[in-house]
């Protein structure tokens, strides 16, 4: 391989880094703006609710919506923390 | 019926006054009465590329505030006579512009003109939503750059849920991407994202590709609209966008590289 097609090769990537940094991006920003604006509030509420009886962190919650052409699913995802005395 | 065009992109610099100046004019010399205005308050620039920027005497907020008449404001195009301008006022005030006002000015243009292009603001502020707000169609013109193509696809996500269509439940907006200072050179050489994957990222009904031109620099100094250069590419780009919308079948240009001598000679197709 000659030198020249080294500088192809990395001049050929720039395009299809971009494309692939885009795609991810707007997949994600695609998301969040399909979320129902109550989102948030719920997450907070949850939590609240969550951590009177259990002592979990702020991120150790997450709400998930998701939509396809026939349902929409909410998803409740709590990571216990490790050895937790049990309170109730 | 009357429709009203929005050509939008979120970044500022992709080409919005170029297009909205050139497809108004494409769509008057078509024989379609054709309006065009200038919503970004403040940074009026229209009239510059238009080339009629001494003949301002009122405007879009002189209008919304009784002060002036929409016949009084609206500037007959010198090259066309079914072509005309609303141009934007340059107070500093942003909240200058209001829903309400811009709603009527639309209803009373709707009944003398088929087309209404709006030329939106860069940025997503009042002159932007409201460019935007009562569009029947959407022209998304975008560069093919990382930037220009996230802030696209904001705008899209705006349209669909803050333009009166949405709120109101009726029939979307159509949208439309134009593709512009498209370089085929350097999507060969792998430097920019292809027609291609700019579909794929936004998928949209692609409506043209105006190429890098230096046509557009020279329209812009002379103040005429690029389509009026008839033998540029940028402005033969733009005189198929308009066929395209207004149905007629083109086949794309301007996508793959320009041949050179040498290709002509002894390239393949």
């Amino acid at each position: 391989m000659s030198l020249l097609d080294y500088f192809r090769i990395s001049k050929a990537s720039s395009a299809s880094l971009a494309k692939e940094r885009l795609q991810i991006l707007v997949a994600h920003e695609r998301s969040s703006r399909n979320q129902p604006s109550y989102l948030p509030q719920l997450q907070k509420e949850l939590l609240e609710v969550i951590r009177k009886y259990i002592n979990v962190d702020q991120d150790a919650i997450s709400v998930n919506f998701e939509q396809n052409d026939t349902q929409e699913t909410l998803e409740l995802n709590i990571v216990l923390p490790d050895h937790q005395p049990k309170t109730f | 019926m009357a429709r009203i065009i929005v050509v939008t992109s979120g970044k500022g610099g992709v080409g919005k006054t170029t297009t909205s100046a050139a497809i108004a004019m494409g769509l008057a010399k078509k024989g379609h009465k054709t309006a065009v205005i200038d919503f970004d308050v403040g940074l009026r620039n229209l009239d510059l590329i238009m080339g009629c920027e001494r003949r301002v005497v009122y405007d879009f907020v002189n209008v919304i505030n009784g002060e002036a008449t929409l016949n009084q404001a609206l500037i007959r195009d010198k090259n066309c006579n079914l072509l005309y301008i609303l141009p934007a006022s340059q107070t500093r005030d942003k909240d200058a512009l209001s829903q309400e006002g811009v709603g009527k000015i639309l209803d009373e243009l709707k009944k003398d003109f088929k087309y209404i292009v709006c030329d939106s603001p860069a940025g997503i502020e009042k002159g932007a939503h409201l460019a935007m707000y009562f569009a029947d169609d959407a022209f998304i013109v975008t560069n093919p750059e990382v930037s220009s193509v996230r802030d696209s696809d904001r705008m899209l996500g705006i349209l669909s849920s803050k333009s009166r269509r949405a709120e109101q439940n009726e029939e979307p907006i159509r949208e439309y991407l134009l593709l512009s200072r498209y370089a085929p050179d350097r999507v060969k050489l792998g430097e920019m994202l292809s027609v291609d994957d700019v579909q794929e990222i936004l998928s949209l009904h692609l409506l043209g590709v105006i190429p890098e031109s230096k046509s557009v620099l020279n329209a812009s100094n002379s103040g005429m609209p690029v389509i009026l250069d008839e033998k540029s590419d940028a402005g033969q780009a733009y005189a198929d966008i308009v066929a395209r919308y207004l149905g007629e079948e083109r086949p794309h240009r301007f996508i793959d590289e320009k041949k050179g001598l040498f290709g002509m000679f002894f390239g393949g197709k």
